[in-house]
């Protein structure tokens, strides 16, 4: 049946996740964004200790535990990511930047998650349930292979006489990078080609622990927006690591072994639709602000008038609000499939991209009818604009999103859509 | 618990609503729009998937509860086939919902019997008025009530102009919305009664097939218990709603009709050695295009569960409906574009789509769930 009504047990915790946003995000939101580099560790702290209670707001890391027959018995429908997008939408609604930060074992955690061994799983994500904070993170992106992944020149050579794994080349745009790979006992899942001339089936993924030798952190990039998040670059130089940390299978001609890398791309599909909801969190912060100081002037935005009886502003705001809702039902839409175990790849890349430019309009918009306020740094719109923007580029841009969903729809391989 | 799951039956109304309108209303809508004409045997088999008895409870004939949300999902269907079509099929529910969601025990009684027959009853209602501000809480058409004569039991005038009135000459019954003391109500009007004067067809540009007429109320009198809800009236805003889903989901039908045929038609068509669609600027209209119809189709099912539990749900149903409006417009647009010059020659229907879509911001009401 269809149905659009929250499960209880989401609407509990979003209330709970409002106060940690208003309480320990706005607040120090504009100083996390002014001083760059540093780091909210209240909130990391808090949400670390939390985590390792309940397996996280944001986390997937926590191993599964046997259920009792008690447990088994009860089969209510599977809502992980959907509870997972309505968390990561609150937490970005109190600040972006800070949400990114929270200490968890992140796309590192979702790629093991997806195609690791139970003793990969045991070995790199155990951590996350224990000790001092820690971060997971994945290095893709070089200077020269963004969304272009078959173009990625970081190689991984076999020692055949150690059984080592030996990591050459340079990462860039590593986000939480510098805190994964140097500042906790954190995990990097690092894309390399263990054979230049094959192409795309050459690629394998690699986890590397902190503290590796040869793995260097050369630089903190300064950004336009989500300032309180690291993105960093990452040097191998003669990084060794185990044989056995490799994600799926070495082999790569065999097609029917490549499921290691078509498992890491597989991430994406749950991971789009968390990066969609982040952006629509940013939205709806600059929409209710927006809204709250017309109210507060007066202005009420009425639903139901013909469009001629409405001022530019009550238009602007009411499809501001439309377009936020399709872009959040296109998102709730494609974790349903994640949740429901069904193939969701064009319809996770459809939300990641109407979030991406929506958001993106929103909060441009927001800051546009905010006039002076808008753009001023006392308060936080032009931040959410800023903040807003990396949606439509990160976790593929919403050019590349659009490819994906271009290629799904017309049912064309990538040599017939470039 | 949010789901995007159809019920079986949604699911068994819907194949068969699509089958139709894929194999029945899609071939002859472009004979229908040339002529003007729609053929009685098509209105007749669409009526066949019982509209409005399925929403009618069992003691008016009917046999089923209503539900916005299984109406909206069978507008789309129709709609995707032919948007004319659609219309003069759904006509009678102008009335019949309206008189279903609010009508009095006797005018249930009365009526709702009608529109469960298995034979196609013509019914309307007149909403929109003639004039660029027309707003449907403000009608210029007004309903005066007349001091009652003792026996009599009152009477009430209606003075007026509309518009856009589907199938306004062949039906038997009318339901004209008026303004009574500034809050828009709803009058039953017989065909005939005297001051209930009946236009020419209307010639528009898109909609072709289906009749639509101007009328005119000239000092029309009809009984007080003609009313819509009785003394008390009717609640103008929640039936409103009921349209506002309607025509987003039909406009999402008509919007996917032009979207899928582009996307085949991108497919087959070769320039430069390979099919257009392997060109991104062609691609990524239709994967903007697929991303607007899903989206405005989700927002046309949120509101219409809404509506369904009983909540208020203007918000909603008003930003499905704004959403849908320009996203019909822009979708139809899209697909010409894809078709070129072949798009704007009336062998392909997406110049029809692109017709009928723009219909969409102006519609008012004449659809109903």
């Amino acid at each position: 049946m269809i149905d659009f009504e929250t499960p209880s047990v989401i609407k509990r915790n979003i209330e709970m996740l409002k106060m940690t946003a208003e309480g320990m995000m706005r607040p120090v939101s504009r100083k996390y964004d002014e001083k760059e580099h540093e780091k909210p560790w209240d909130y990391i702290n808090m949400v670390w200790e939390f985590q390792k209670m309940s397996g996280g707001f944001t986390g997937i890391a926590k191993p599964k535990k046997d259920k009792t027959p008690d447990e088994k018995k009860k089969k209510r429908p599977p809502i992980g990511y959907m509870m997972l997008v309505h968390v990561v939408e609150q937490m970005s609604w109190g600040d972006a930047g800070i949400y990114l930060c929270t200490p968890d074992a992140g796309l590192a955690g979702t790629a093991i998650q997806a195609v690791g061994t139970p003793e990969q799983k045991e070995r790199f994500l155990k951590r996350f349930t224990e000790g001092e904070p820690k971060w997971g993170a994945m290095a893709i992106t070089e200077a020269g292979a963004g969304s272009d992944t078959a173009a990625i020149k970081c190689r991984a050579k076999l020692d055949p006489e150690t059984k080592e794994w030996i990591l050459n080349g340079e990462k860039i745009f590593v986000t939480s990078g510098l805190m994964a790979a140097q500042e906790s006992d954190g995990i990097l899942v690092v894309w390399a080609t263990v054979d230049p001339s094959a192409g795309r089936a050459g690629i394998k993924s690699f986890v590397v622990e902190r503290g590796t030798p040869g793995m260097t952190v050369t630089k903190l990039e300064d950004k336009l927006g989500i300032r309180a998040s690291d993105t960093a670059t990452i040097v191998f130089e003669d990084c060794r690591i185990p044989y056995e940390n490799i994600l799926g299978s070495p082999e790569v001609h065999d097609r029917t072994k490549t499921k290691g890398f078509k498992g890491v791309m597989q991430t994406f599909d749950a991971s789009r639709p968390i990066v969609a909801a982040s952006a629509i969190g940013i939205a709806r912060a600059a929409l209710e602000f927006v809204r709250a100081e017309l109210e507060k002037n007066g202005v009420e935005i009425p639903y139901g008038l013909p469009r001629h009886k409405l001022t530019a502003v009550q238009r602007d705001v009411i499809e501001m609000e439309a377009q936020l809702k399709a872009a959040w039902l296109l998102t709730l839409r494609a974790v349903w499939m994640a949740d429901m175990r069904m193939n969701n790849p064009a319809q996770a890349s459809m939300c990641k991209a109407k979030a991406g430019e929506v958001v993106t309009w929103i909060t441009q918009k927001a800051v546009e009818l905010m006039g002076p306020l808008g753009y001023s740094r006392k308060l936080l719109l032009e931040k959410w604009m800023r903040d807003a923007k990396i949606n439509d580029i990160f976790e593929g841009t919403g050019q590349i999103n659009k490819l994906i969903v271009a290629r799904r729809i017309l049912g064309f391989r990538s040599a017939q859509l470039k | 618990m949010i789901s995007f799951d159809l019920s079986e039956e949604q699911k068994m109304i819907v194949e068969a609503v699509s089958k139709f309108a894929a194999e029945e209303a899609r071939e002859a809508a472009r004979e229908c729009d040339e002529a003007g004409h729609i053929p009685k045997e098509l209105i007749d088999t669409a009526w066949e998937f019982e509209l409005i008895a399925s929403h009618v409870p069992e003691k008016y004939d009917g046999f089923g509860e209503h539900s916005a949300l299984t109406g909206a999902l069978t507008a789309e269907a129709l709609a995707y086939g032919d948007l004319s079509i659609a219309m003069h099929a759904m006509a009678p529910g102008l009335i019949a919902f309206p008189i279903l969601e609010a009508g009095t025990d006797e005018q249930k009684a009365e009526y709702l019997p009608l529109f469960c027959d298995l034979e196609f009853k013509p019914a309307t209602a007149a909403l929109i008025e003639p004039r660029y501000d027309f707003d449907p809480n403000e009608l210029a058409t007004t309903a005066t009530p007349l001091p009652a004569p003792p026996a009599s039991g009152g009477e009430y005038v209606l003075n007026g102009q509309k518009c856009y009135v589907p199938l306004a000459a062949e039906s038997d019954l009318l339901l004209i919305w008026a303004a009574e003391d500034g809050a828009t109500q709803g009058f039953i009007v017989p065909q005939g009664t005297p001051g209930l004067e009946i236009g020419e067809r209307e010639k528009n540009m898109g909609l072709k097939a289906l009749a639509t007429y101007e009328l005119v109320l000239n000092d029309c009198r009809v009984p007080q218990a003609n009313k819509l809800g009785g003394q008390a009236g009717c609640d103008f805003g929640r039936i409103l709603n009921y349209s506002r889903v309607a025509l987003a989901a039909m406009a999402v039908g008509v919007a996917n009709a032009a979207y899928e045929y582009a996307l085949e038609y991108a497919k087959e068509r070769h320039a430069f050695g390979e099919p257009i669609a392997s060109r991104q600027a062609i691609a990524f209209m239709l994967a903007e295009m697929a991303m607007e119809v899903d989206a405005a189709r989700l927002m046309a099912w949120e509101a219409a569960w809404k509506l369904d539990r009983g909540d208020e749900a203007t918000k909603e149903c008003c930003l499905a409906k704004t959403y849908a409006d320009d996203m019909a417009l822009t979708v139809t647009d899209r697909a010409v574009q894809v078709l070129g010059g072949h798009g704007y020659i009336r062998d392909h229907p997406v110049e029809m789509w692109l017709r009928n879509g723009r219909g969409f911001a102006t519609f008012d009401g004449m659809a109903m769930v």
